[in-house]
């Protein structure tokens, strides 16, 4: 046992000055069945995450079935010029950056308001009910919740266009005009995300020092000058986190949202860039074409996450990466 | 905290003023935004198809019926749609915690010579991919188009799962118990079997449910993979199509006022992939927020 210890101290004395000669062979031996765990969730790495890299090859080749992977022609950047000039593309990059940036005006703010909201509640069974019922829509799939919105917003047959028939108003297209789309989009976006996020804020906000309140009372706070001065800047630092986490996310696209939401009558904010990539791609078979889409894509994202982290660090958090 | 709550209550108890009337309001407003539309939906399922062509259904069953639900459950592909997400659910559930375990136990140890190598082999899938088709060519190559693997083994590895088990089993297994173990004699299959697995059952039971209510929701990669078979499709895929269906005929409407209403047909079909969800979902809510919170500390 002493030996042991001794030769562990040892071994991070070595290492601290950088004299650690021990070869592999020395560690594979002493954790051998470490490593044999390993290479279970290794291979699955290696099959399916790291293995279909190489077939972004494809991006900057002429891909032909009948010649194969292997057989097709290189292209060069022949493709990305080719994308880039299709009308579609702006589109698609347009609306997934408008997308994504308006989701962080209202599904990103919608929670923290929420969360000062449920701070300011008594009676713990109310807010355990509340809470219930306000994390649900965040267990449901994207098909549900589009089923849902079908069955709710419907021009002809929508359980609240025919509410306001009723009340003698006009039926709203809310999912078969572009605009409305666009507004109905978001709108249910906030719904099914405002309660989910509001945990992380209700925890940072429970972390407070309670001495603080009660200081701010003595100093004669009322309720809002509480929230004010007290709990907001206690979760600044949690709500920049997730912003600038958020930001790093903005050239992402859920493909599900928007595909569940979606009906041949608005087309106008429908296409964003996983959307296009399946159309060019599994519907067409245009895999070149859909491939360079996705790796533009993939680039960007990789940039901005890096970007977010290095923003997240200069600002003294601890960073995403 | 819990005192600190009282104190406070008793600062605050005297004053019940009109911002406490708004606040539990609109959240009140709030939660019945987030009940109401299920509601319908279920009232709806529930109502006589005359009812529902009238428009007059909205949070109250008109004329209560079951018909829907027993055409649901007399059609076979429905039924069968249950049955493959199950199956695909449960397989993918376990076969994902095994390959999570497999990875954080090793990588939460200390002692492992290329730890953070190996850490970031596995955290760099977070931030890029192959993406959609160079997946879709692999799955080809593979042989696995059609076919329920399409959709059980790619995503069984998560990265983000790794990282809340990695988190929880290096805060929760302290090294010194593992050490003690060791000088015992127990190799590192032993402790994991006798020691940290049996010592992480809370993080296990949030990660599991982390994979099967995402599994059970997903459809992206069965809409992408399973085309032709369509005996494979899993419900929320079946239930995709219904949609679509729901989508195409807008254009149709007014011709298709006179046949038998489908409205009932697909609200019924809603409430019947939702119940599942909804059944666990009182008893798997709070694992659920402690795995929010745990990857919330290192992400």
């Amino acid at each position: 046992m002493k030996i042991e210890s001794a030769s562990r101290q040892n071994e991070t004395a070595l290492k601290n000055i950088g004299l650690d000669r021990r070869g592999m062979i020395h560690y594979l031996r002493r954790d051998w069945q470490l490593y044999l765990l390993l290479m279970i969730p290794l291979a699955f790495v290696l099959v399916f995450k790291y293995a279909p890299m190489s077939g972004l090859i494809l991006a900057f080749k002429n891909y032909k079935i009948a010649k194969g992977f292997w057989g097709s022609e290189w292209a060069g950047f022949e493709i990305f010029r080719e994308i880039f000039a299709k009308h579609d593309f702006g589109r698609a990059v347009r609306n997934t950056i408008m997308l994504n940036g308006l989701d962080l005006l209202f599904s990103f703010t919608m929670p923290i308001v929420l969360a000062l909201l449920l701070n300011e509640i008594r009676s713990v069974r109310f807010k355990r009910i509340n809470q219930t019922l306000l994390y649900l829509p965040h267990f449901l799939s994207w098909i549900i919740i589009g089923a849902i919105a079908y069955q709710l917003l419907s021009e002809s047959n929508g359980a609240i266009n025919n509410l306001i028939a009723m009340m003698g108003g006009d039926r709203i297209p809310f999912l078969q005009e572009d605009t409305h789309w666009l507004i109905s989009y978001l709108a249910i976006g906030v719904w099914q995300s405002m309660g989910w996020g509001t945990i992380i804020y209700l925890a940072s906000i429970s972390s407070i020092n309670p001495e603080m309140y009660e200081a701010a009372i003595v100093d004669g706070a009322g309720r809002w000058r509480k929230v004010w001065n007290v709990t907001l800047p206690s979760i600044r630092v949690t709500i920049v986190t997730l912003l600038i986490m958020n930001l790093g996310k903005v050239m992402e696209g859920s493909f599900e949202r928007v595909f569940a939401l979606q009906n041949k009558a608005t087309t106008e904010y429908t296409v964003t860039i996983p959307v296009l990539v399946y159309r060019w791609g599994i519907e067409s078979g245009n895999f070149s074409r859909a491939t360079a889409l996705g790796l533009f894509q993939a680039v960007i994202g990789l940039v901005l996450v890096l970007a977010a982290d290095r923003i997240a660090k200069k600002l003294g958090e601890d960073g995403l990466l | 905290m819990k005192t600190s709550g009282s104190t406070l209550a008793v600062y605050r108890k005297r004053r019940f003023d009109i911002w406490d009337v708004l606040i539990h309001l609109s959240l009140l407003i709030a939660s019945l935004a987030c009940l109401l539309p299920f509601l319908h939906v279920v009232s709806k399922s529930l109502s006589e198809d005359a009812f529902v062509i009238a428009n007059k259904v909205f949070i109250w069953p008109e004329g209560f019926t079951l018909g829907a639900y027993e055409k649901i459950f007399a059609d076979d592909s429905i039924i069968r749609s249950l049955y493959v997400s199950v199956l695909v659910t449960v397989l993918f559930t376990v076969l994902g915690m095994i390959i999570t375990i497999c990875a954080a136990y090793p990588l939460s140890r200390k002692q492992l010579k290329g730890r953070t190598v190996l850490t970031f082999i596995f955290m760099f899938t977070l931030y890029f991919s192959g993406g959609i088709i160079p997946e879709y060519m692999l799955i080809n190559n593979l042989g696995m188009l059609d076919t329920i693997w399409s959709i059980i083994l790619p995503p069984a590895f998560s990265a983000f799962n790794l990282l809340i088990m990695k988190t929880a089993l290096s805060s929760s297994i302290p090294d010194s118990l593992e050490e003690s173990a060791r000088i015992d004699g127990a190799g590192h299959f032993r402790i994991l079997v006798s020691i940290v697995i049996p010592l992480s059952k809370p993080i296990i039971a949030t990660l599991s449910l982390f994979y099967a209510v995402g599994r059970w929701n997903t459809y992206q990669d069965a809409l992408f993979y399973i085309k032709q078979n369509v005996d494979l499709r899993p419900l929320q895929l079946k239930l995709y199509y219904l949609v679509i269906q729901a989508s195409e005929s807008f254009q149709l409407e007014s011709t298709q006022v006179s046949l038998s209403n489908p409205e009932v047909l697909k609200a019924s079909c809603v409430v019947f992939a939702t119940l599942p969800i909804i059944c666990v979902y009182p008893f798997i809510q709070k694992y659920f927020v402690q795995g929010v919170m745990l990857g919330a500390v290192k992400e």
